[in-house]
């Protein structure tokens, strides 16, 4: 679930009111947007992936919310690793690439 | 910074083609049917692009090289599991549509991989870079796209034509309508906000809107699908559990259960006890590969300081509904029109029993029709606009049927108890995945009187959307039910306890509809009106 818009690193650009299926921010004039509905929230990672400057944080907790620490957090690299592994931002190559499907699907036969 | 917020538009607009829902289907059926020549306007409850199961979770395709054998083998691998419903003819038409288009992709622009031998490898999509493709791709041709903007009702003509639709903005709260020559519902199945992967848009609407403007459902009763995920997470990718195990609490395996035996896993968690997963199959050397394929499957593992690999984690079952099921809204010819006049249905929102029969899994097929349903719509949508030529403005009235009344008064629906109260009849087990006479007949009691409460309740406004979500979910597990009670066999994922044998008589569909009295009748599978439908091809002839 949603638990956390980085007050820090949010650039105000509201992608992620935008890009969320399921609405769960709400953009406010000229301050981060706030997460309104959280509990609309259906863990999918995807306004991380759009997050220019990785502020955002879904928690792997669909169901309940779950208090966290943003300087541990970045401590971690856990801030922006989705978006890292999927291979989007600056600099960076999609890895769809090298979406090793094929590799698995051959142990299976 | 540049605001992006896309609430600013007018809100009367026309198009010859309006697609509902901006996931795989509909985007490829917008952008077949602007590729045609039509002016086409897409709207989507979320976001196009980030909205549906496909972009949040990725998926296989039924991707299958030109060859004979290769097609042959495709066809006929499933057939059994599906308990003989599909039609192979549908089955090679979406062969070789997927294949043209999944090309089309790489054209686009899709990164696809390399596999060893240095050739391009075309069966898996990532989610999330393949829909924000195709929101490119469908921009540059000129669809025009409203997002957060759910549709809430169809509009119809004097003669039951359908027109366009309406909605609302939900950032904004602005109405909006668009008037049309054709509809393509692409709205995705219905999962009942189960919070499986990327499925909590999925909540019926398109089935309602259909439903209200005349269109048939079928195949409602293969709605049970469940996904596993971890028991505190959405991911529910189901490939990486074909290496493991599955355990007690204490560590010893669960006879039967796997990826593939998912029935000994609804058994036990029913028992309450706990079920256990650990990836102890995977030799170390696959792990990169693994995360390579699917990164978002490790995720809520990373986060949350597990070693799937090496420790035993709790996992659940989540309802996919008809998400990963296979029924939906009827379709009658091999355009995927329905039997209301210029609607069309495609995707998940249709019926995928033509190319599975009662059984599927995630993507691969569903990935293929999507993309093939979609591409066969919108140019079919694209063709019936142009073919009702400059005739003028057409009188249309609003479709919609069910708590489409905002009031604001104090006595107003509790719409979250509604919904919670559906989830109730058809989340559990020994409801949905094992299922009785007993059972479903009970369920259809309370969900009758639960579609009498939310029939004509007035909400208040600022819950209209999630109100109609709430009818969509009633309607949609009646139709279930009420299908599932005909079906008095076992056949492809409906496991019917009382009649736990497939029946060599009951080799057919079962339509249904109706929304204050549902109904369910049989049609043989030769028997549609369609040219594919009658097809001569003996359908359970394979091995």
């Amino acid at each position: 679930m949603i638990e956390l818009v980085s007050a820090s690193r949010c650039i105000n650009c509201n992608l992620c009111v935008n890009v969320c299926p399921t609405n769960v921010f709400d953009a406010d004039s000229n301050a981060p947007p706030r997460i309104t509905r959280q509990s609309d929230c259906q863990t999918c990672f995807m306004c991380e992936l759009y997050c220019p400057v990785d502020a955002l944080y879904v928690a792997p907790e669909s169901d309940i919310q779950t208090p966290v620490n943003e300087a541990k957090l970045a401590e971690t690299g856990l801030l922006g690793s989705y978006r890292e592994n999927i291979g989007w931002g600056y600099k960076r190559t999609s890895t769809a690439k090298k979406d090793e499907t094929f590799q698995l699907l051959k142990q299976m036969k | 910074m540049v605001k992006t917020l896309t609430a600013d538009f007018d809100i009367n607009l026309e198009a010859d083609v309006l697609v509902i829902g901006g996931g795989p289907a509909g985007t490829w059926a917008a952008w077949r049917a602007a590729s045609s020549g039509a002016s086409v306007i897409l709207v989507d409850k979320g976001y196009c692009g980030t909205a549906g199961c496909a972009a949040a979770s990725g998926n296989g395709v039924w991707y299958v090289p030109e060859e004979a054998e290769a097609r042959y083998k495709a066809i006929t691998s499933r057939e059994s599991l599906g308990g003989f419903l599909a039609n192979r003819q549908w089955m090679e038409r979406v062969l070789e549509q997927t294949y043209a288009n999944v090309n089309l992709l790489a054209e686009w622009g899709y990164p696809f991989p390399t596999d060893d031998e240095g050739k391009p490898y075309r069966r898996s999509l990532q989610g999330p870079e393949y829909m924000r493709l195709m929101r490119k791709q469908i921009k540059r041709f000129g669809v025009q796209i409203l997002d957060h903007s759910p549709a809430l009702e169809l509009l119809v003509d004097n003669d039951g034509g359908v027109g366009g639709a309406r909605g609302v903005n939900r950032q904004t709260g602005k109405p909006w309508s668009v008037r049309s020559r054709s509809v393509i519902i692409a709205t995705g199945g219905c999962a009942f906000l189960s919070k499986a992967l990327g499925c909590n848009v999925l909540t019926g609407d398109g089935y309602l809107m259909a439903q209200e403007a005349g269109a048939e459902m079928s195949g409602m009763e293969f709605s049970n699908a469940y996904g596993i995920s971890p028991a505190f997470s959405s991911v529910t990718k189901g490939l990486m559990y074909t290496w493991a195990t599955f355990t007690y609490e204490d560590k010893t395996p669960i006879p039967g259960a796997s990826s593939y035996g998912r029935s000994a896993i609804a058994k036990t968690l029913l028992e309450n006890q706990s079920v256990y997963a650990i990836l102890d199959k995977a030799a170390p050397s696959m792990y990169s590969s693994m995360r390579l394929a699917q990164p978002n499957f490790f995720l809520p593992f990373d986060r949350a300081g597990i070693d799937p690999f090496t420790q035993h984690f709790p996992i659940t079952l989540r309802l996919e509904g008809t998400v990963r099921g296979t029924g939906g809204i009827r379709i009658v010819d091999d355009t995927c029109a329905t039997s209301v006049r210029g609607l069309y249905a495609a995707g998940d929102a249709a019926t995928r029993e033509l190319i599975c029969g009662g059984f599927t899994g995630g993507g691969s097929h569903n990935a293929a029709w999507a993309i093939s349903s979609g591409y066969w719509s919108g140019e079919a949508a694209a063709t019936y606009a142009r073919s009702l030529g400059n005739k003028g403005q057409r009188h249309l009235r609003g479709a919609g049927e069910a708590v489409l009344k905002p009031k604001k008064e104090q006595s107003c629906l509790a719409v979250d108890e509604v919904i919670k109260a559906v989830q109730a009849e058809v989340f559990p087990y020994d409801r949905n995945y094992f299922r009785t006479e007993r059972g479903l007949s009970e369920s259809l009691e309370i969900l009758q009187s639960l579609w009498k409460e939310i029939r004509n309740s007035p909400v208040e406004e600022n819950q209209l959307i999630r109100a109609r979500e709430a009818a969509a979910m009633v309607a949609t597990a009646r139709w279930m039910y009420s299908s599932a009670l005909e079906r008095r066999e076992t056949r492809g994922m409906h496991k019917h306890l009382d009649y736990p044998e497939q029946d060599a008589n009951q080799q057919h569909y079962l339509i249904s509809g109706g929304l204050d009295r549902v109904w369910v009748r049989t049609q043989s599978l030769n028997n549609g009106k369609s040219k594919v439908l009658n097809s001569n091809l003996k359908i359970g002839e394979a091995a």
